[in-house]
């Protein structure tokens, strides 16, 4: 099973932001979402132990849905509007 | 009255209470006077010694007294964080036969996680507010092997109040002492009803910092690590706690005053900032909360380059972003209430805030936020 199986989705997009600290991410995410097509999963991938809880944060916030973390330092969030 | 000199009027304004409040004038007259008759070891015979003594005893009374405790039940040492300590390290010690669990919530003080995780523990998850999920928290206490649940009255970051009347029948029910740290309300008000172990620091109510108030109710069964009363003299700054004692008494003279009037500039401060500052997560209860506190993050940007740009505007703040934490991580109390962490900026006033250090702070912040968006490049996003 690959990651994306485990995300139970088609995360075909990735936003790779590791090494990059809060707000880094968050901002790379925001830039990124809308360049893609709605219902679209992009898979973030951030080791800033704040993203795990400021991803979904985001998500909340900007209305986007938070799926789920399928493995440690990896995000997925589609894109809702 | 309110004192007004703790500030410096023209430049800087200081908004860290939560941490410490500035020295209160009582204070420091107190601790000059102490310094000059409560020298002597107050456990002697001579006049000196009694004279000592007679300080010492008037300040444990003044402070119980502030509690609504015994003065028997009150013990003094280090800090806030070393009460923490001796009240879950006493209890684990005296409740071995039991066990030696702790049940604690997720957004404790984190002097109160590091005392509760030196041996087993369980934490009790919190929503977005910051309540204590009573469930949760009933079902854990009723567990064996519980020696100790660690509640906080209110909470040091986002000020919401937990529900110590109902944590405290869950307690009672399981035969569970429960320990209050009860730092951030005791500047305001006695503690709540149903602690059997409860704490408080100085630093917070403009006492002098070295002075952390233990509070251990007859009947609990609780083992003294070391001797913390008179019979060991040198355990009790005595000068300190005397000046603690007299800022104590003197804040609560006017806290009904001082906290409706510093809970309306903190209401103030949660609707202006929500209304000038694009996306901006206050977070916190907004009624059920302490007087002092607010808290809120501004997404995508860096909360250290926050807190310093404030700085250089004149006003002090604390903030819950990991960048502005020596470990790098995240508060865990945002990071358990589930809300933004990074951009987090905490306000936290004591009676020498003015009304117009509020009104120049709302002033500057939004334009503060904006500048550091625009550097950023994420003033479109």
């Amino acid at each position: 099973m690959n990651d994306h199986d485990a995300a139970g989705s088609s995360a075909t997009d990735v936003l790779d932001c590791r090494g990059q600290r809060c707000p880094l991410p968050i901002i790379e995410l925001a830039r990124t979402l809308p360049t893609l097509a709605i219902g679209t999963v992009l898979r973030v991938l951030a080791d800033d132990p704040a993203a795990a809880v400021d991803i979904p944060a985001w998500c909340r916030m900007r209305g986007q849905d938070y799926v789920g973390s399928p493995a440690a330092n990896a995000y997925d969030v589609r894109r809702l509007s | 009255m309110a004192p007004t000199a703790r500030n410096d009027i023209t430049t800087r304004a200081y908004f860290d209470a939560a941490t410490a409040a500035p020295l209160h004038p009582v204070a420091r007259q107190a601790l000059s006077a102490a310094l000059d008759d409560g020298w002597a070891d107050p456990g002697r015979l001579y006049t000196e010694a009694r004279r000592a003594a007679q300080l010492l005893d008037a300040a444990r009374e003044a402070i119980a007294e502030c509690l609504n405790t015994r003065p028997d039940e009150v013990a003094f040492c280090a800090s806030g964080s070393h009460a923490a300590q001796l009240a879950i390290d006493g209890v684990r010690d005296a409740r071995t036969a039991v066990g030696a669990l702790a049940v604690h919530s997720a957004i404790e003080h984190s002097s109160v996680l590091r005392a509760a995780h030196r041996g087993p523990s369980r934490q009790v998850a919190v929503d977005r507010f910051g309540h204590v999920d009573m469930d949760a928290l009933a079902a854990a206490v009723a567990e064996p092997a519980v020696a100790v649940a660690a509640v906080q009255s209110a909470n040091h970051e986002v000020g919401t109040r937990q529900p110590i009347a109902a944590v405290a029948a869950a307690c009672h029910a399981a035969h569970v002492p429960l320990y209050v740290d009860a730092a951030q309300t005791v500047p305001w008000e006695p503690l709540p009803a149903g602690w059997s172990l409860a704490s408080a620091s100085a630093v917070k109510w403009g006492g002098p910092a070295g002075v952390g108030v233990l509070a251990v109710r007859k009947g609990t069964r609780w083992a003294r690590p070391w001797p913390i009363d008179r019979t060991d003299p040198w355990t009790v700054p005595l000068p300190l706690v005397v000046a603690a004692a007299a800022a104590l008494r003197s804040v609560r003279v006017d806290a009904a005053t001082e906290s409706a009037r510093l809970s309306g500039l903190v209401a103030r401060i949660r609707a202006e900032v929500a209304a000038t500052v694009p996306d901006v997560e206050v977070v916190g209860d907004p009624v059920d909360r302490v007087p002092h506190i607010v808290t809120f993050s501004c997404l995508y940007a860096d909360g250290e380059a926050l807190l310093h740009a404030l700085d250089r505007n004149g006003f002090a703040v604390s903030s819950g972003s990991a960048c502005t934490a020596s470990t790098l991580q995240p508060s865990h109390v945002l990071a358990a209430m589930g809300v933004l962490t990074h951009g987090n900026i905490r306000v936290s006033l004591h009676p020498g805030v003015r009304d117009d250090d509020v009104t120049r702070f709302l002033a500057v912040l939004p334009k503060v936020v904006a500048d550091l968006r625009a550097e950023a490049g994420v003033a479109d996003l």
